[in-house]
Order: C-alpha cells, then sequence, then structure tokens
C-alpha cells in the first residue's frame, strides 16, 4: 500500500457541452513532488478547482491520507493543509514582507496583532528552508523571485504541508528558476508534498519524481520522471510527436528595414524613462529578439515603435523613411505588422466576428470597401482564405464571434492577419503567449518562413526558450536599455540570464 | 427539443425576450401600485391605460384614426432620441447631452420659423445643425480634453435648457399672455412640415412627413452601423478602444463625429416634432425629458434601431394612456409614476439579459475563477 497524502479518484467535471474532467486520478504521495502536465485546456485549472472545492464534480472522491473528504469550498482545502502559489502573486505591495505573510491569519490577544510571535514563527521557517527574506522590506521594492518566497512561506507559515505550484517559473531568471527548483526539492525532503503545475519540460525532468500528463480533459498516465525522456512526455501532452528545436538555416540578412536611434520613452508611473537611448537595427532576412525579463521596457518600447505609446525622443526609420511621428495608420499602410502582446486588449475585437477582425486594418481599402460601404462577399472570401491558409479554426467559420474562439486559434488568426498583410517588417510581442505546443511549434515555423521570404522580422518575448530557437540575434533590455547583444549560437541560458537581471551589461555597446 | 433551445439561445430572440419582460413586469407593478391606491378600481383604471385612444374605436373609425395619428406624433421625438442615443451607444460612448441637444433643436426650429419666417425645410435644417453643434461642443471636450462626455452633456443640457427660456420667452416668439410660443400655422404657415396621408388619419393635421422621416432615420442608422466602414469603425471603437487604436483608426475624429450625428439626431427630433405645431413652448424648469426617456428606449429596443421604433411606441402608448386613468379614483400623477417605473424596468433590460443567458455565463467564468477564489483563503 503506497502512502499517498492525496487522491482524486476517477474525478469527471463537466460544463454545458464539454466535459472538462473525463474520469481523472491524480494520486500525490507524500513527500514527493509530482509534476502535473499538460497543455492549455486540457484540465488542469478545473482539476485544481476541484480540489479547492471551487466546483463540485459529478463524479469521483478525494481522498486524504487515505479517508475520503469532502470539500466544498476553498477553507476546507485550507483545514486539510493545501496551499498554492499562485502564477500571479497574491501579495499587497505596499505591505511588508511580515505583513503579507501573516495576512489572513494574524496572531492577536484582545484584538491587538502580536507580531513578535509571527516573526519568530516567520524567520524558524525562512531559516529551515533557506528562503531568504527580509520581513520587513515592502513587497513593491524587492525581486519577484523574493517575492514568490513569500508567497510560499504564506503556505508554510499556515502549516500547509501539499503545496501546489501553478506554473511558478514563468516569471523568473534562469538563476533564480535554479534557486526554486532547489527550494523544492528541500521542501519534498522535509516531507511535504508538492503539486507541480507547469508545461516546461525542462524542469520536470530537473526537478520531478513522478508525472501525471492530462489530455483534453482525459488522464493519459502517470509516469516516473527517472524512466521517461522529454520527447515522450510530449508527445504524450501533444499526442504526437512534436520538434523542440525549430528548422531553420543559417540567416541572410540584407538591407536595413527597421533602424531605431535613441529612442526614450517617458514613464508614465516614475520620473525616469522607461525606456532609455535605444538604438538597434532590424535586416531584412533576419529574426533579431529583444529578451528580458517582463517589466522592462519592452511594452513601453513596442509601444513607442508602433504608435500605440508617445515617444518622448529618438529617431525610427523604416525603409529608409523617418516615420518616428507618424500615425498608426501611416505605420501600418508603409511596411509595419504587428502582433501585439495582448490579443484581447489590442489584437482583437472580440465582439466581431472572425471576418471583421480579418480586415481590421484594411476595411478602407478599395478590396474591401466600395462608397464607404463594405464589401461583405469580398470580406468574407478573404477571411475563409486566411484562415484555410493559417489553420484558423472556429465554430461558425468567418461569422464566428472571435470571442468564443480558443486562444491559440484566436491567436492564429492574428497572425494570419500580420503575415497576409503588406510588410517588410513584423513585429511579433509575445507571439506564442498561453500557445500549446503545437500552435507554438505552427507560429515559429510560420514565422521563419515569413524571415526566408525576405522580411525583417523583429521578436519581442520573455520565454527563453523561444528566444534561443528563433533568433538569430538577441538583444537583452534591462530596465529600459538594451544591455547587450549576443549570438544565440554562441551564448548560454546563463550568459542570457546574467544579462537580463542586470549583473551583467556590454559596457563596448554602451559607449558604441 | 434541440432545435427549440437553440432558438431561444439565439442574441436577438434573448434581447425581444428580455424587452417584453421588463414591459410586462412593469405593466404588473404598476397594477399592483394601482391596486394598493384603490383596489376597488384597479382594474378599471390599467384597462383605461391599455385601452387607451382605442376606446374612440365605438365613436367612429375616423375618430379613432385621428388619435392614432397623434399617438404617432407624439411618438416622434422620443423615437428620435433613442435613435441618437443608440448611435452614440454603439461607438461607446453615453450621450445623456441628447436632452440638451433637443433643447437647442427646439429654440433652432422654433425661431427660425417664428421669428425668421423660413421655410419649413430650412427651420428643420436649423434644428439639425444646432443638435449637431451641441452634441459636438461635447465630443470636443471628450476628444481634446478627455473630459468625460456625461459630465459635459448633462452641463451642456442646463445651458440649452437656459438658452431656450431665453431665446424662445422672448417677444419674437412667445404669446406673453398665454406664456407659450406662437402658433406656427398662423404666423409663418410655410414653417410647418408637409402634411402626410392626413385622410387617412382622419384628417389630423398634425401627420406630417415626420412619421415617414422617423423611419427613414432609423432605417439609415441601421444601415449606417451595419453596412459602412464608418459604423464598422465605430462600433469597433464601441468595443474596443485599444483594439481600434492599433488598427490606426482616428479616435479623436470619431469620437466629435459620433456625438455630432447624435446630436444631429437629437435635433431633428425636436425639430419634427415642434414643426408639426402640435406642441408649443413653454418656460420650463427643467431640462426636457425626451433626452432621457430616450435612453430608457433605446434599451427596451434592444439597442436596435428597428427595435427602438417599437420600444419608442410603447412607452408613448402608456405614457398617453395616464390620460384616461379616471382622475376622480387616482392622482393624475400615478400614470406618471407608473410610467417611470417601467422606464426604470427598461434600464434592467441589460441584466434580464444576462439572466437568460445564465447557463452559458457560468462555464465562461469558471475556467478563469480558481485563482480569485483560493486567493481569499490563503
Amino acid at each position: 500500500m503506497e502512502d499517498y497524502v492525496i487522491e482524486m479518484l476517477h474525478i469527471t467535471k463537466e460544463f454545458p457541452g464539454i466535459i472538462a474532467n473525463d474520469d481523472i486520478t491524480l494520486q500525490l504521495k507524500r513527500g514527493e513532488i509530482h509534476a502535473l502536465l499538460g497543455e492549455n485546456g486540457a484540465g488542469k485549472s478545473t482539476l485544481m478547482s476541484v480540489l479547492f472545492g471551487l466546483y463540485t464534480p459529478e463524479k469521483g472522491v478525494i481522498k486524504k491520507d487515505g479517508k475520503e473528504v469532502k470539500i466544498n469550498n476553498p477553507n476546507d482545502a485550507t483545514d486539510l493543509g493545501i496551499g498554492m502559489v499562485h502564477q500571479h502573486f497574491m501579495l499587497v505591495d505596499i505591505f511588508s514582507v511580515l505583513d503579507n505573510i501573516i495576512l489572513g491569519s494574524e496572531p492577536s490577544k484582545f484584538g491587538f496583532l502580536t507580531k513578535a510571535e509571527a516573526r519568530k514563527k516567520v524567520m524558524d521557517l525562512s531559516n529551515k528552508y533557506n528562503l531568504k527574506v527580509d520581513p520587513d522590506a515592502l513587497i513593491e521594492d524587492i525581486t519577484v523571485g523574493m517575492q514568490q518566497r513569500v508567497e510560499i512561506l504564506k503556505m508554510l507559515y499556515r502549516d500547509n504541508d501539499i503545496l501546489i505550484f501553478d506554473e511558478p517559473t514563468a516569471v523568473l531568471t534562469p538563476q533564480e528558476i535554479d534557486e526554486l527548483m532547489k527550494i523544492m526539492k528541500d521542501l519534498a525532503a522535509e516531507g511535504k508534498s508538492i503539486l507541480f503545475i507547469t508545461h516546461k519540460l525542462n524542469e520536470i525532468m530537473e526537478v520531478a519524481d513522478r508525472c501525471s500528463i492530462l489530455r483534453k480533459g482525459k488522464y493519459i498516465g502517470t509516469v516516473d520522471v527517472a524512466d521517461t525522456t522529454k520527447e515522450e512526455l510530449s508527445s504524450m501532452m501533444v499526442g504526437r510527436n512534436v520538434k523542440f528545436a525549430v528548422d531553420k538555416e543559417e540567416a541572410k540578412p540584407t538591407n536595413e528595414v527597421l533602424k531605431v536611434e535613441n529612442v526614450c520613452v517617458k514613464s508614465k508611473i516614475h520620473s525616469n524613462d522607461s525606456v532609455h537611448n535605444v538604438s538597434f537595427n532590424v535586416r531584412a532576412g533576419e529574426i533579431v529578439c529583444i529578451a528580458g525579463i517582463d517589466g522592462n521596457g519592452q511594452t513601453e518600447f513596442v509601444g513607442a515603435l508602433t504608435g500605440l505609446d508617445d515617444i518622448s525622443s529618438g529617431k525610427i526609420t523604416l525603409c529608409g523613411e523617418d516615420i518616428t511621428k507618424k500615425s498608426i495608420r501611416y505605420k501600418n499602410t508603409h511596411g509595419m505588422s504587428h502582433i501585439p502582446e495582448d490579443r484581447h486588449k489590442h489584437g482583437l475585437v472580440l465582439d466581431y466576428s472572425l471576418e471583421e477582425n480579418m480586415i481590421l486594418q484594411r476595411y478602407f481599402e478599395p478590396a474591401f470597401q466600395k462608397g464607404g460601404m463594405i464589401k461583405k462577399k469580398e470580406m468574407r472570401a478573404y477571411s475563409d482564405r486566411l484562415a484555410n491558409a493559417f489553420d484558423v479554426r472556429s465554430g461558425q467559420g468567418a461569422i464566428t464571434k472571435v470571442r468564443s474562439m480558443s486562444g491559440g486559434n484566436q491567436q492564429k488568426a492574428i497572425v494570419a492577419r500580420e503575415m497576409d498583410r503588406e510588410h517588410e517588417l513584423l513585429i511579433a510581442v509575445q507571439p506564442t503567449r498561453g500557445l500549446d505546443v503545437g500552435a507554438i511549434e505552427y507560429i515559429h515555423k510560420e514565422i521563419v518562413k515569413e524571415r526566408d521570404a525576405g522580411k525583417a522580422i523583429l521578436l519581442v518575448s520573455l520565454e527563453l526558450d523561444e528566444v534561443m530557437n528563433l533568433s538569430d540575434r538577441i538583444l537583452v533590455m534591462y530596465e529600459g536599455e538594451i544591455v547587450g547583444e549576443v549570438d544565440p549560437k554562441k551564448t548560454t541560458l546563463q550568459e542570457l540570464g546574467l544579462y537580463m537581471s542586470g549583473a551583467k551589461r556590454d559596457d563596448r555597446r554602451e559607449a558604441k | 427539443m434541440q432545435t427549440k433551445e437553440s432558438f431561444f439561445k439565439r442574441p436577438g430572440v434573448q434581447t425581444l425576450l428580455a424587452s417584453v419582460l421588463c414591459a410586462v413586469l412593469g405593466i404588473i407593478i404598476g397594477f399592483i401600485i394601482l391596486w394598493f391606491m384603490n383596489a376597488e378600481h384597479a382594474s378599471e383604471g390599467m384597462g383605461a391605460i391599455l385601452t387607451n385612444f382605442f376606446k374612440y374605436r365605438v365613436a367612429s373609425s375616423k375618430t379613432l384614426m385621428k388619435y392614432m395619428g397623434s399617438f404617432l406624433v407624439n411618438s416622434v421625438p422620443v423615437i428620435l432620441c433613442a435613435e441618437a442615443i443608440l448611435f452614440a451607444y454603439k461607438a461607446g460612448l453615453f450621450n445623456i447631452g441628447a436632452a440638451g441637444q433637443y433643447a437647442v433643436g427646439i429654440i433652432a426650429s422654433l425661431y427660425t420659423s417664428l421669428a425668421l419666417g423660413w421655410n419649413w425645410f430650412f427651420c428643420l435644417l436649423a434644428a439639425i445643425v444646432a443638435g449637431g453643434i451641441w452634441g459636438l461642443i461635447a465630443g470636443i471636450f471628450k476628444a481634446y480634453f478627455n473630459v468625460n462626455e456625461v459630465i459635459a452633456g448633462i452641463m451642456l443640457n442646463w445651458i440649452g435648457l437656459y438658452i431656450c427660456n431665453i431665446i424662445l420667452g422672448g417677444e419674437a416668439c412667445m404669446n406673453q399672455s398665454k406664456s407659450e410660443t406662437y402658433e406656427i400655422s398662423e404666423v409663418n404657415p410655410s414653417g410647418l412640415l408637409p402634411g402626410f396621408m392626413q385622410d387617412f388619419f382622419g384628417g389630423n393635421q398634425y401627420m406630417t412627413i415626420a412619421i415617414p422621416l422617423t423611419i427613414i432615420v432609423a432605417i439609415v442608422i441601421l444601415v449606417v452601423l451595419n453596412k459602412t466602414t464608418f459604423g464598422y469603425e465605430l462600433k469597433a471603437t464601441g468595443h474596443n478602444k485599444e483594439a481600434a487604436k492599433y488598427a490606426g483608426m482616428n479616435a479623436k475624429r470619431n469620437i466629435m463625429l459620433t456625438l455630432l450625428i447624435s446630436g444631429a439626431i437629437a435635433g431633428m427630433a425636436a425639430g419634427l416634432f415642434y414643426l408639426t405645431g402640435i406642441e408649443h413652448y413653454k418656460i420650463a424648469s427643467s431640462v426636457p425629458g425626451m433626452g432621457f426617456t430616450g435612453i430608457a428606449v433605446a434599451f427596451l429596443g434592444g439597442l436596435n434601431p428597428i427595435g427602438t421604433i417599437f420600444a419608442g411606441l410603447f412607452v408613448e402608448y402608456i405614457t398617453l394612456g395616464g390620460q384616461y386613468l379616471n382622475t376622480n379614483y387616482y392622482n393624475p400623477q400615478v400614470a406618471d409614476l407608473m410610467i417611470a417605473i417601467i422606464i426604470y424596468l427598461c434600464g434592467f433590460v441589460l441584466f434580464f439579459k444576462t439572466i437568460l443567458n445564465r447557463p452559458g455565463k457560468v462555464k465562461v467564468n469558471a475556467n478563469a475563477e480558481p485563482a480569485n477564489t483560493a486567493k481569499k483563503e490563503v
């Protein structure tokens, strides 16, 4: 008899029209790190919601230490010692570390806080698990890595012994990821049981003992990580073999398409520049990538480049023409395509149909309107052609409301639209954000095809795998500045991480 | 069964159901109020409201048609104000300033016809232009100074009202002994709108081209919103301002143009109403209610230009019905109260729609839920 601390047996949860969890079994052993792997929409979130009592499953039972339990709401889950570190931290920015940790279960006597006790407990935990934090620092002043440690301490402070990490590495640098992996191992060694939700295979291979795979709401299997390979895991996740490396030839850059000189953007939050003195160029036939940790000025820079935000100084040249002060419409029609970072905010009008979204920047062209009336037939034909060429799937074809389409297909629709538009420069910001492996593979292939067709591509990405695989040159952005330029073939993730965290900067570049 | 369910899931059908639900609920609550005030005569009172001018059917069909005509004429301003609000709403703007645009429309139409003796066509044009300018002012403030159109609109409502009182209260327009504006038919017959099917409507002199024009305006709005690049831009802006900006649409220009057109429609509403001669302007101490009733009508009409026509007719029908209440048993203001309740319920059309939609909604929220709720318990 195995020693399972939590068992979810034959869980089935249905929603109208979809079975989110179809007979899923997940068994967590005491002291193990158990990875839960699956694409978007595979049912991971639903399963966790069932564990936290947010949904009542139609079928199946949950057992704690072999005894059946009923979890009706999140408080029941907490009472059973289940805690979770969310992908987006649940911290109060202007509170101190200590205040955040005790928030919600404040120790008190006669209604007055007794923080000294709490502080002692927190510091003991901090030392025991090697989770270094400064209890008096404000959350807004500490690094993302330390914020995550605060989240972990929150769980430990509440004596949780089942810890769920929801994609914990998405926001970390490679160095911070290494540290987290070590912490997780230490916690497991101390007898805590860890459920690790992710779709990064490298991390699973490194840290997990076992891995359960979900696909499209179904339970595919549980494997011992020691006996498996990345390739096997990914084919279990996707249902077919996926290539990790992007096939591409050596880039053959030709003439300069985009030239950025000393671009500065004023911050909306503080008095410093959010983008400072950024200069580089992109040539036809190459993929240049801006890498960096989220929030280091990439969004603001792209805003200034595309015209969504104001630029405070500097010069932008596209195909030899100064476009610094041109309107968005002008840039759109003079060689710039833009796959925006936030597809819901910028890329799509969600309440418009697929066909209406396909002509978002082109509705005024003679091809789609005559005398101010939209040519519905041409619009439909165009949309169908793009959907066909780029494999955009939707429930009712061209008239499907985009809101009802899956994230992957929404993104494909944007990619199709931006690639089909006449352009010399493609700005792709996080083009595969939130997509599953199959869709990522597809979009990467399309981007390489674009490059080989002689387009200039500026990729802005937070995903290091994407950065390393896709780009021909990498620029690293840190606190609004380009701190280094590296060749993806000659660099390592570690070196990239040093640049991204500001630990290293290329002074030669600065002098240039 | 399957087909039936999907029929009720269709957005158009749901909107219609929600609107009908609102109307019925309003009538039921109205009945309850009548019952509390005077239980004995409640059903009689409700009957009077609902029978309305149809009680003249026993007299003669000519009388009935004449009353029917007046009912239609009275519906014109409510419908057009609702169309104005709807148009702006589709572009993501809340034109609460329709009341003020309506007020300046009154000024322009009555002043040009009574004081200047212009032909009806130019009087109507003046009303449209005046309303448009009033809307444009709010638009300029919104586009260039980021002043919320609701704030600017409310202030412009009062400015419009007082200008209206000053200009139309003068010797040139107002019969000082009767405290209302002169009869256009006496002062300047060319200022009256041309008649329309007056004989059919029992010789109702107020039946004018205002009726077909209103329908035409509704159809034009429908076409502009659904078939043109301009409508495409406006709705894109209304749905998602950021995406419209990303697509290179000129947000400032669209905001100004939308409020200009919306204001022009509200101004036209005033012109088409006052230039029939059915109503005179009296010095008022509050902003014309049309602009506000129009908000409710637009929602009751499911934010559809054609649906709005029917919603406007319904609201006007109940308003008119209040006059048929027996004042021996009921305070005349009961009718106003009932109308207010129905209008209030109109605001809930969207709410009802959400309830009708509920089974679908839960699923959508479900996936996003865990992160949020789990937060509380940690």
